[in-house]
């Protein structure tokens, strides 16, 4: 798979907010308030289409927040945000879902007294079964349900979950929840998938299956929008990486050249990392003057000790 | 012979019917939708007043010359109607909230329904605190009654011609909810359902109404409730204080003796509720006749009878969580 570069991507000179070539998210002045907290402050943002995007930054940055933004599970104090050209702002979270943008969370959701295959059924939209009267009449939904039965246990086994169809979400382990999770999601044929730190709490043999999930993905047509805080893995398969901090985008480049940028840099280790902490504190000037007030005293008494030996 | 009779009279009386229909509507509610319902109570008085009002104070029959079968199947439509509006209105500002604040609301709200219907203001239409007498309901019903008159089935299970039919009636319309409850719970419908009692947010994630869902399971379970309201009044009279907290608990430990996400289960769960009330009551009371508890009198010692289904009940929850017909990986208590 060749690597994307960012003149690939972006349209103009780098920074953050840059423009893209195809943006399949648009978001304008999204802020987000929590008491006196502003927790998202965006002024532009564009995500690119059929490219894996990380959005990376410490914690407290207001990545998920963003994320309950974006899908409608939470609502904004101002902005306005728009997927593959539909606006979004406003739209009730099914609704943003339906519209062809799924995300998982960052504590995974799976359905612990459904089976795994029920999970995944869970996932088809536009279930003729679902609406209440038609229920009833096996005869409406029969043939939708098998096709979907039929698609999930392809999606099971691509996860290598088919083994486990039959068995209570409850008892799969974390990880296995995480790609029951991811399943689910792309049942619905999603255009963009967002997942919410995927990698949490995975254990390392199940990280590379993950990650080769995830490039799947885009492999298959998807755009795909992660939060993550494993530097490896963003780096190992991210297309564009989007830095924020304090609420705020700091930065975005591709993932070789991100980690040299200052502003990343001082996102994450404060703007002063390369200083010694003693002098912007003043703790260092402190310590001279203490210095040299002790010297200064030193001196006094050595030559009071002076004058009391030349009297006696 | 009198504690046979108390126990086993419970597998065909009507009441038993009554509970089973409220215990599995509120089965629909929390083993399958997650909603707490405190006040199932409520969701029958509003069918019992309903089908009451429409049949003794609408009166159809006398006032505009209906067919007793009309009359008869229009006061069971209102009675259903106004569960669903009681629903509905209950449901549109605390569905959107997590699951206690329902509780909380449904328990004050049946409280409310009952003090309303018991306002002497009232009492030209819901009768007030006396409620209704049994002759003014029953008219109709009477009326249609295809068996005549004598003593039907045999041994315990004897009984005259209008508690007959009354019996038919309620489990009858017992089958008919067992049934729609299994079509609804095995289609892609009941699956949206049971994924919302696990996680309503995960559910929202992928494109389903959560709201909507939640509404739809809230009214299915208040007109299983009202239909549960009409059938208790049928065979006796309507009592306004029959609608209060204690009855909404009796079909708690129906519901949760027989198993909550189970067709079955709230079912037999009514009816051994019944039975074995009414069969400790009946041991007790051959007991005190005996000289047992001897600082009691009768009605003290009957009142036993809860503390032993009581106890009964705790045993029931500590060692089979799951109820009777229950999956214990399934479900235990869950709150």
């Amino acid at each position: 798979m060749s690597k994307v570069t960012a003149a690939d991507l972006i349209s103009g000179t780098n920074g953050p907010g840059v423009a893209k070539k195809d943006p399949i998210i648009v978001a304008d002045g999204v802020t987000r308030q929590f008491g006196g907290l502003k927790a998202v402050d965006v002024d532009h943002l564009e995500i690119p289409r059929n490219a894996i995007t990380a959005l990376i930054g410490p914690n407290g940055a207001g990545k998920t927040t963003l994320f309950n933004l974006l899908t409608g599970f939470d609502k904004p104090n101002t902005g306005t945000w728009s997927f593959d050209g539909t606006n979004l702002a406003g739209i009730p979270s099914f609704k943003a879902a339906r519209s062809g943008m799924v995300r998982t969370f960052q504590l995974t959701k799976s359905l612990g007294r459904l089976t795994v295959l029920e999970n995944v059924l869970l996932g088809a939209s536009d279930q003729k079964g679902e609406r209440f009267w038609a229920s009833f009449i096996p005869g409406i939904w029969r043939e939708q349900e098998n096709a979907n039965r039929e698609k999930a246990l392809e999606l099971l086994a691509r996860f290598k979950l088919d083994a486990k169809k039959d068995d209570y979400a409850a008892s799969l382990s974390g990880g296995q929840r995480k790609l029951l999770e991811m399943a689910r999601a792309l049942m619905s044929d999603p255009q963009l998938v967002m997942l919410d730190e995927p990698m949490a709490g995975v254990n390392p043999a199940l990280t590379q299956s993950l990650l080769d999930h995830v490039l799947g993905l885009k492999e298959d047509g998807m755009t795909v929008l992660f939060v993550e805080h494993d530097m490896h893995m963003v780096r190992h398969i991210s297309d564009w990486v989007v830095v924020m901090a304090e609420g705020k985008v700091v930065a975005e480049d591709v993932p070789e050249d991100i980690m040299k940028n200052q502003a990343v840099v001082d996102a994450y280790l404060g703007s002063h990392h390369d200083t010694d902490l003693g002098s912007i504190t003043g703790q260092i000037e402190m310590e001279e003057a203490l210095q040299a007030e002790l010297a200064e005293e030193r001196a006094d008494a050595d030559t009071e000790a002076a004058t009391d030996k030349e009297q006696s | 012979m009198e504690i046979l009779n108390a126990f086993f009279s419970a597998f065909v009386d009507s009441s038993s019917a009554a509970f089973a229909l409220a215990a599995i509507g509120l089965g629909v509610h929390f083993g399958y939708g997650g909603l707490l319902n405190f006040g199932q109570a409520g969701f029958m008085a509003m069918g019992a007043y309903g089908f009451s009002i429409w049949t003794a104070v609408v009166a159809p029959t006398e006032n505009w010359g209906w067919h007793p079968i009309a009359s008869f199947l229009s006061a069971i439509v209102v009675g259903i109607i106004a569960a669903s509006i009681y629903a509905f209105i209950l449901g549109l500002p605390t569905l959107k909230l997590r699951g206690d604040y329902l509780a909380i609301v449904t328990i004050a709200a049946a409280e409310i329904v009952r003090f309303s219907v018991r306002t002497t203001e009232l009492t030209p239409i819901t009768g007030g605190s006396q409620g209704m007498t049994g002759a003014s309901i029953k008219t109709d019903i009477q009326e249609i009654n295809p068996l005549p008159s004598g003593q039907y089935g045999f041994w315990v299970f004897e009984a005259g011609a209008y508690d007959t039919w009354v019996r038919i009636i309620g489990w009858s319309l017992v089958a008919v909810a067992v049934v729609l409850v299994w079509a609804l719970f095995r289609s892609p419908w009941g699956r949206v359902v049971k994924g919302i009692r696990e996680d309503e947010d995960a559910v929202r994630s992928l494109g389903k109404n959560v709201f909507s869902y939640k509404m739809q399971v809230l009214v299915l379970g208040g007109v299983l409730g009202g239909l549960g309201g009409i059938m208790y009044i049928l065979p006796r009279a309507l009592q306004p204080d029959f609608f209060a907290t204690p009855t909404t608990f009796y079909l708690w430990t129906a519901l949760l003796l027989g198993g909550a996400a189970t067709v079955f289960g709230p079912v037999i769960g009514a009816i051994l509720f019944w039975a074995l009330l009414n069969g400790v009551r009946s041991i007790i009371g051959v007991a005190h006749e005996y000289g047992f508890f001897f600082g009691l009198s009768s009605t003290q010692a009957a009142q036993l009878s809860f503390v032993f289904v009581g106890i009964a009940l705790m045993v029931l929850v500590v060692f089979r969580p799951q109820g009777i017909f229950g999956n214990k990986k399934e479900l235990s208590f869950n709150v």
